[in-house]
């Protein structure tokens, strides 16, 4: 009973929270990983690119709900991404033709992309503060636990509950499926394949007649898609505040530098890397130690490694690590 | 076929490219030679759309084509490899030169979705020529290893094997035999041969070795510092007097002339 109350106890305050997060984080890896790979910078307006989808998501799930349309149980939020997706590809799109291009077709070194992309993140922050606010803004609906602690502390008799909120499903359903659709489109179609062709050797790309006008929209697109809906699951999750997404940066640039910038599959692995470390380094081990030891050892402390207010230090120490010691990352990726 | 008038490549105050003006006749396979440094790969590069000339104009059949990109230029016909390989690394090799073939019905993502079986056949298809590809070059062996792990040799052969598997017009080889044994060179040379009698491609080739220039070659354009120093027959070129200066050397000139 104890070691199941402790495995209980660990999957409410750990598993779940983290497997939500590292799939959150692994889209907004993605993403980067997707423009450092095939426009070879790391992109600093991401964050903010989020931010934004997240932004017209919302106020589109805003006009849903005021004209009488919602998702039963689900969130209309769902109704309403696709929404956040389009006009998200329309502003990377514009965004790539009136600044990127410029400093592309002058074959610009990518330190100047970068410097370029934080422009770029200001300008954006500032477009989304000024469409939705600084406040904080919960905008879930529907049903809002799918288990909750109570109902399953009558189910299994145990002391200890295990909470699944619905997001957190929905947050791992489409996560999943975002990603199945991308490595579908990757692996499968010859556009992705061109684009592969692309990230692995660009000279060779435009010799096999491959357009790279044509791949950087694709990637653009791609991108919009996946940062809106990792947005949109994140405060779907949590809740949005526009400055939260700003500091989310650092995680998904630890995630997509873990695992191998560039390198698709490496940013998936490094979202739940970085995920993981976080809840579990911020979280505090008390109770399940004492379960676990069959109350022999009821610690004083609370065994916890860092207070939650330090959790993006972790993130940046792993970075740090990383960087240290294995500059592609942990798949093979491109050096940084 | 190929007309290049006057070109011009600086690298800031250095002139890699220094009026550089020649012609590429259709059908032929134009041997171009010269030292080190002579401007031949800038030239290729110019030529090819990689880089941006500084002044001059580059002519295919009549139509003005300075300054297009590489992949317009590839619809138009005209390939090339590289002096030093590249391959897509992550790729096998047969992928590799599945790759090459752009705009087919799989392009859309429509089709992609919708056509599957389409896509399939043409898939297919498109690995049936690869593997003819990889057999004409002799190297079915390795069709799915990843093109990374290839010897310098068999990725020269790959680089070649691309331009295989449309058809090219006309053909830049960068150095295709460098560092590469005498069986591969061969191979390669019996390759731009039939491409050349079978399939009409034009080539124009830089190399090195001599044995392979004279033996394929017709006519042979000599480059020193940027500029066109001669032209003529493998023949001429080796008794030409300024061209042993610049390029041959006095070992060479007795074995041509022997
Ligand atoms: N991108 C470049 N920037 C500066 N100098 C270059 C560049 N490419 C080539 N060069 C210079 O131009 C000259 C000609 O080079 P190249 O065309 O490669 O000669 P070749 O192929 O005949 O050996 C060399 O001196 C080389 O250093
Ligand atoms: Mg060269």
């Amino acid at each position: 009973m104890d070691l199941l109350n402790a495995l209980v106890t660990f999957a409410n305050f750990v598993f779940v929270p983290a497997v939500a997060y590292g799939s959150q984080l692994a889209l907004g890896a993605l993403g980067v990983t997707l423009i450092y790979g095939i426009l070879r910078f790391s992109n600093f307006a991401h964050g903010e690119t989020m931010s934004f989808g997240t932004a017209i998501t919302i106020m589109a799930t805003w006009g849903l709900q005021a004209a009488g349309v919602t998702a039963g149980p689900l969130p209309t939020a769902l109704i309403a991404l696709p929404i956040g997706i389009g006009a998200t590809i329309l502003l990377v799109l514009g965004t790539d033709r009136a600044v990127y291009r410029f400093y592309r077709d002058r074959k610009a070194a990518p330190v100047i992309l970068v410097i370029v992309s934080m422009g770029v993140m200001f300008i954006m922050s500032a477009i989304v503060r000024f469409l939705v606010g600084v406040e904080d803004i919960q905008f879930a609906d529907g049903e809002r636990m799918l288990v909750s602690a109570r109902d399953f502390k009558t189910w299994t008799g145990l002391e200890e509950g295990l909470a699944i909120r619905t997001t957190q499903v929905i947050t791992v359903v489409v996560a999943a499926v975002a990603v199945a659709l991308l490595f579908w489109f990757l692996n499968r179609t010859r556009t992705g394949k061109s684009m592969r062709a692309f990230s692995d050797n660009e000279d060779l790309a435009l010799l096999s007649g491959i357009n790279p006008d044509r791949v950087v929209a694709v990637t653009w697109i791609l991108v919009a898609a996946l940062a809106t809906t990792a947005g949109v699951l994140y405060g779907l999750d949590k809740s949005f505040k526009a400055f939260t997404y700003f500091q989310l940066l650092l995680p998904i640039f630890a995630s997509a530098v873990v695992g191998g910038l560039g390198n698709p599959l490496g940013a998936i692995a490094g979202g739940f890397v970085i995920a993981f470390s976080e809840v579990m380094v911020t979280y505090a081990w008390k109770q399940v130690v004492a379960y676990a030891s069959f109350g022999a050892w009821a610690p004083d402390g609370l065994l916890q490694l860092m207070s939650t207010e330090y959790k993006f230090a972790v993130s940046f120490a792993i970075l740090i690590i990383v960087l240290l010691f294995k500059p592609t990352g942990l798949f093979k990726g491109q050096s940084v | 076929m190929i007309e290049v008038h006057d070109l011009h490549k600086h690298f800031g105050g250095f002139h890699a490219v220094d009026g550089a003006s020649l012609r590429i006749c259709k059908g032929s396979i134009t041997g171009l030679i010269g030292p080190n440094g002579a401007g031949k790969t800038t030239l290729f590069n110019v030529i090819a759309g990689r880089l941006p000339p500084t002044s001059g104009r580059v002519t295919m059949g009549g139509e003005d084509i300075t300054g297009l990109p590489p992949h317009e230029l590839f619809h138009k016909g005209l390939l090339r490899t590289f002096q030093i390989a590249h391959e897509f690394s992550s790729m096998t090799v047969r992928e590799n030169l599945m790759m090459v073939p752009a705009s087919q019905s799989g392009e859309s993502l429509w089709n992609a979705w919708f056509r599957r079986g389409r896509i399939r056949e043409e898939e297919a298809a498109l690995a049936r020529k690869a593997d003819e590809v990889l057999d004409f070059l002799t190297i079915t062996h390795v069709a799915d290893e990843k093109a990374g792990n290839l010897s310098g040799g068999q990725k020269k052969l790959l680089e070649l094997g691309r331009t295989m598997m449309v058809d090219a017009k006309i053909v830049f080889l960068d150095e295709v035999g460098a560092g590469v044994n005498r069986t591969l060179l061969n191979t390669i040379a019996d390759a731009i041969v039939r491409l050349n009698k079978e399939r009409g491609y034009t080539f124009c080739v830089i190399e090195h070795d001599m044995d392979f220039i004279g033996r394929l070659c017709d006519p042979v354009i000599v480059m020193a510092q940027g500029k066109v120093l001669a032209e003529g027959s493998a023949q001429e070129i080796m008794q030409n007097e300024a061209v042993i200066e610049a390029y041959l050397g006095t070992g060479l000139k007795n074995k041509g002339a022997a």
